[in-house]
């Protein structure tokens, strides 16, 4: 019998700190045991910068601009699973807590107000700029999810137990200790 | 007078108990406009209760201000009826003229004009509340005058009379609606004796008019064999909380047939031996106090109220009237009763049940407006002719507040038993019916294949609200009303009625804006199940009714709103945009995005 | 007159005495019912419905509930607990638990519920509120973001003969806790630290001013066994 077909994964990180790639990373040596099942297209790890069609999609980070929201479209298309991972990704974390500000009112005290400001200084206008989002979304907010791994950041063990649960074909359980919200 | 001195009064003429903090809170307002933190500490002071807990009840009253509301205050019933007759667009009309948005008081102060829930005018709207006053019939020109009015700051006293009339618009009455000579009914009772009129009112078999149909004689038994501790009584209280949806016939029989109730109330006082009686009436009916208050006047100078009741010793009982502040949940009756003691009206926990620990903790009845009109014509006619009328299982006449697309909306009398589509023809209905939504907003809603269905509590149940919805209408948006209504209703306190409401209104304003899918339908139907099975009172607990009937009955009305077969945001993405674009002053491609997928 | 006699709690026989609740019977049996706003010390509120169960096929709160001779109850079957973390997700998108900036991470109810019941997502969009956060009194600060208005400090207030605390307001956007002052702040009320109400709150609203990770992660309350056994080992202690 032929070895099974390698899973294709793909991550990415939105508005978030790479905390959770961090914690992945920490798998350490049974990072090589996950290499014999699965192989990586778009991510951080390969420096792979466009997402093809793979069996699972990995996203940290929340959804704070617009530029966030054509990369988690493109992995919404073109993952067969969706995953999101941390604790911005599946609540919005950190940078949610902008939202309850004006955003109006951020970038004119970052961008104009605030003191120590150099003379001049002003709103960045530069279209290659992607512009932030009025308020930031939790990634089911705006595609549809399938899985969700919480933590700030998930834990390597318990990453280690979501991926091998998934990879096996079993739906991912953590029990006491490996589920986590902060 | 200073404020102080003006709180004092008030304080003053209601004994300073905290019992009658509604009516303080109320008076105080119409005094000052609006409940200053100085007034609420001034009120507590006076009352003798913690601050916070005056602030928690002013709070939770949407009649009540703890900030600024102008000095005109407009507020626009917003049922799907009031809809159907064009209350949005006259609002808007009147909002444009006045320069100002819904729900934000004026820059200067002057004015605030929003929406509010059913001010029991389905037959005569659109209406509104100016200054908590009834308006009817509202159309363009009136608005236009009343703008005017306003910005010529023209008292409220001066405006036209006849925008403040309210019409019976009775259209069939029965034996309920006929004359009564007061004091007969109770004469009658009394000739009868307390042991037999109680048994005269289980020979009718009458049931409570209310909705929930429980039999009256039961629940009197039940108060009557409540022990009574040192220096209680036993209390007599009416719900003329008519809020829900659709519903004014107790607005009618309140105006004109006044006596039967206050007269039921006193046969109920007789038979339980209860010395005191509450009026709970809802704040929309603030107009009708005035003319309440000197019927019991008048009631009192016959000595049908009072010490020693048609010259029996012993047998005293009088009425109070206490007005509500805007909330629909206060119809339940244990949240009523918290009401009436001053408090948010929140739902008790049962048991106990008001029966044997209601107001104040004693024994206490409540019943339905119409319930002890019922109770007064059973004691003037007796038990056999009350029940000749009707079903074996639903006795007597009933009141059907009959609204919207139909030719004559009003008051309409029938046996119980009788078909919808009776009702309608007398009605007058002139396009075909689409469906019809009985009971109200937490009712039953009704295809137009169903008209031959019975009104009574062998078939369609109902405390006598029919909206008609004719084949133009929309019955999807009928049912985001209702989700509105509920979300703005609930009391808050268990959470899925609380934070489920409002998420419900949020799916179906998302299906409304186009960016539902077929999930974000399941959802609402594992809301309803959620919000159903665990919610604290049967607000929560019927607050989806609509929504899984029109489901069920009107399934396309969704589904043509559904643009996706993907799951999409609820939001406009593009739109989410719009304040970077705005302080960035870019308008380039990629400072849009859209929300078509890809 | 404390007669025993037994009902049947998901197929296990459990003991009661005339005038206990199911939860607190099933509680000393060493059996856990889900709750939120129940605290052994203070009278059942009833709101949070985490502890709805099913009695011979009808919907009740547990906290609320006598026991019945004979009742057949359902408690942690798999509708039941369903019911239950949708609960715990409107209760998350309802408020901002933002558990990674909260000093009650890890010994919070509400957290260590949704462990249990195995949320793994708020599910719903988030209605980001924004509540007043009160820093005005020197000892002890309130994060109203986070309250999941269960009502148990009102009631540690009245313990201690205060009205520190009150329930007040309508709907999501009204109720809330009101305080005892004009002002509305904390340190114009009669508020004192050693309050029982300063102890009480299940969730991350009534903090102690500077305390920041005061226990390290792995020894915090609810690191060290799930809320399951933690709530029925304090029952039966």
């Amino acid at each position: 019998m032929n070895a099974p077909a390698k899973l294709r994964i793909a991550t990415a990180s939105l508005a978030g700190c790479f905390g959770c790639h961090m914690s992945f990373l920490d798998i350490d040596e049974r990072l090589l045991e996950l290499i014999d099942l699965v192989e990586f297209d778009r991510t951080p790890l390969t420096d792979i910068k466009t997402c093809h069609p793979c069996d699972l999609g990995l996203i940290e980070g929340g959804v704070c601009n617009a530029e966030n929201v054509h990369v988690l479209r493109t992995f919404r298309q073109n993952c067969k699973t969706l995953v999101a991972i941390g604790a911005c990704a599946v609540n919005g974390g950190l940078p949610a807590q902008r939202n309850h500000l004006d955003l109006r009112d951020i970038l004119e005290t970052i961008y104009e107000t605030e003191g120590g400001l150099a003379r001049g200084t002003h709103i960045p206008n530069d279209p290659e700029l992607p512009l932030p989002l009025n308020r930031v979304h939790p990634i089911h907010e705006i595609v549809k999810v399938d899985y969700f791994l919480p933590g700030c950041p998930p834990s390597a063990d318990a990453i280690w137990k979501f991926l091998t649960d998934l990879i096996a074909g079993r739906t991912p359980t953590l029990g006491h200790g490996l589920l986590r919200y902060d | 007078m200073t404020e102080k001195d003006i709180i004092d009064t008030i304080l003053t003429k209601h004994g300073r108990e905290g019992t009658r903090l509604l009516q303080i809170l109320r008076e105080v307002q119409e005094a000052l406009g609006w409940l200053s933190p100085p007034a609420i500490t001034a009120i507590a002071r006076g009352i003798g209760w913690p601050r916070a807990k005056v602030e928690a009840t002013a709070a939770f009253y949407s009649f009540f201000h703890l900030r600024p509301r102008g000095k005109y205050c407009l507020l626009w019933s917003d049922n799907i009826i009031d809809r159907m007759q064009g209350s949005r667009e006259l609002m808007h009309r009147l909002c444009e003229k006045l320069w100002l948005e819904p729900g934000r008081l004026s820059e200067d102060g002057l004015v605030f004009v929003h929406t509010t829930s059913d001010i029991g005018m389905g037959d005569q709207g659109p209406a509104l509340l100016i200054n908590y006053r009834v308006a009817t019939a509202m159309t363009p020109e009136r608005v236009d005058a009343m703008a005017e009015l306003i910005r010529a700051q023209t008292p409220l006293a001066e405006w036209p009379a006849e925008w403040f009339a309210v019409a019976d618009n009775v259209r069939k009455a029965g034996p309920l609606l006929s004359s009564f000579t007061p004091g007969s009914a109770l004469r009658a009772a009394l000739a009868r004796g307390a042991e037999a009129q109680l048994a005269e009112i289980g020979a009718s078999r009458l049931r409570g008019r209310g909705g929930a149909g429980f039999p009256t004689q039961r629940k009197w038994q039940a108060c009557r064999e409540a022990p009574l501790k040192e220096g209680q009584t036993r209390i007599v209280i009416c719900n003329a909380d008519e809020g829900e949806p659709g519903t004014f016939k107790d607005r009618l029989l309140l105006t004109r047939y006044a006596d039967l109730v206050f007269e039921g109330m006193t046969i109920a006082a007789y038979v339980l031996g209860a010395r005191k009686g509450f009026l709970y009436l809802r704040g929309e009916y603030r107009y009708l106090l005035e003319a309440l208050d000197a019927k019991l006047d008048e009631r009192r100078r016959a000595g049908l109220l009072g010490h020693a009741i048609l010259g029996v010793a012993d047998f005293d009982f009088d009425i109070e009237i206490h007005l509500g502040a805007g909330a629909y949940v206060c119809g339940e009756e244990s949240a009523l009763i918290e009401s009436l003691e001053g408090k948010p009206g929140r739902p008790r926990v049962r048991p106990p049940f008001p029966v044997t620990h209601g107001y104040l903790e004693q024994p206490t009845i409540v019943n339905n407006v119409e319930t002890f009109a019922c109770v007064t014509r059973i004691a003037e006619h007796g038990a056999e002719w009350f029940a000749r009328l009707g079903t074996p299982q639903s006795t007597g006449t009933k009141l059907f507040s009959v609204s919207g697309d139909v030719v004559r909306p009003g008051i309409y009398e029938y046996p119980f038993g009788t078909t919808v589509a009776e009702v309608l023809e007398a009605a007058g209905v002139a396009q075909c019916v689409q469906g019809v939504q009985v009971s109200g907003a937490s009712g039953t809603t009704l295809t137009g294949d169903e008209l031959s269905r019975r009104l009574c509590f062998e078939d369609v149940p109902t405390a006598g609200a029919l909206m008609v919805f004719d084949c133009r209408r929309d019955m999807f948006e009928a049912a985001r009303n209702f989700a509105h209504f509920f979300a703005h209703e609930s009391c808050g306190f268990c959470t899925p009625c609380r934070v489920g409401t409002q998420v419900v209104a949020r799916l179906m304003d998302k299906l409304a804006a186009g960016h539902g899918s077929q999930y974000d339908i399941q959802e609402l139907s594992k809301l309803s199940r959620l919000m159903k099975n665990a919610s604290h009172c049967g607000l929560g607990q019927t607050a989806c009714n609509p929504i899984v009937d029109t489901l069920a009955k009107f399934r396309p009305a969704y589904e043509r709103r559904l643009m996706t077969l993907d799951f999409v945001p609820a939001f406009d993405l593009d739109a989410e945009l719009s304040q970077a674009r705005q302080m960035t002053r870019r308008d380039d491609e990629a400072a849009h995005l859209f929300t078509a997928q890809g | 007159m404390s007669e025993k006699t037994t009902f049947w709690l998901d197929g296990a026989e459990i003991p009661f005495t005339a005038g206990q609740t199911l939860l607190e019977a099933a509680r000393r049996a060493g059996h856990y019912i889900p709750h939120l706003c129940w605290h052994p010390d203070y009278k059942p509120h009833g709101s949070c419905k985490l502890c709805t169960v099913k009695v011979d096929g009808r919907f009740v709160s547990a906290c609320t509930t006598l026991a019945q001779a004979g009742a057949h109850v359902e408690n942690r079957t798999a509708e039941l607990d369903d019911m239950r973390r949708t609960l715990l997700q409107l209760l998350f998108v309802e408020g901002n638990h933002f558990c990674p900036s909260c000093e009650k991470s890890g010994q919070c109810l509400l957290q260590a519920t949704a462990y249990e019941l195995g949320m793994m997502s708020p599910h719903f969009d988030h209605f980001f509120p924004n509540r007043p956060v009160d820093a005005s009194h020197p000892e002890v600060m309130l994060d109203f973001n986070r309250c999941i208005l269960c009502s148990l400090c009102e009631q540690a207030a009245k313990r201690d003969g205060k009205f520190t605390f009150v329930m007040g307001g309508r709907g999501m956007r009204g109720r809330r806790v009101i305080l005892n002052s004009e002002s509305g702040r904390l340190a114009d009320t009669d508020f004192s630290s050693t309050d029982h109400a300063a102890h009480v709150c299940p969730v991350g609203v009534i903090l102690k001013k500077r305390v920041g990770f005061a226990v390290p992660y792995g020894q915090r309350r609810y690191d060290q066994a799930p809320v399951s056994l933690l709530d029925v080992a304090e029952a039966i202690k």
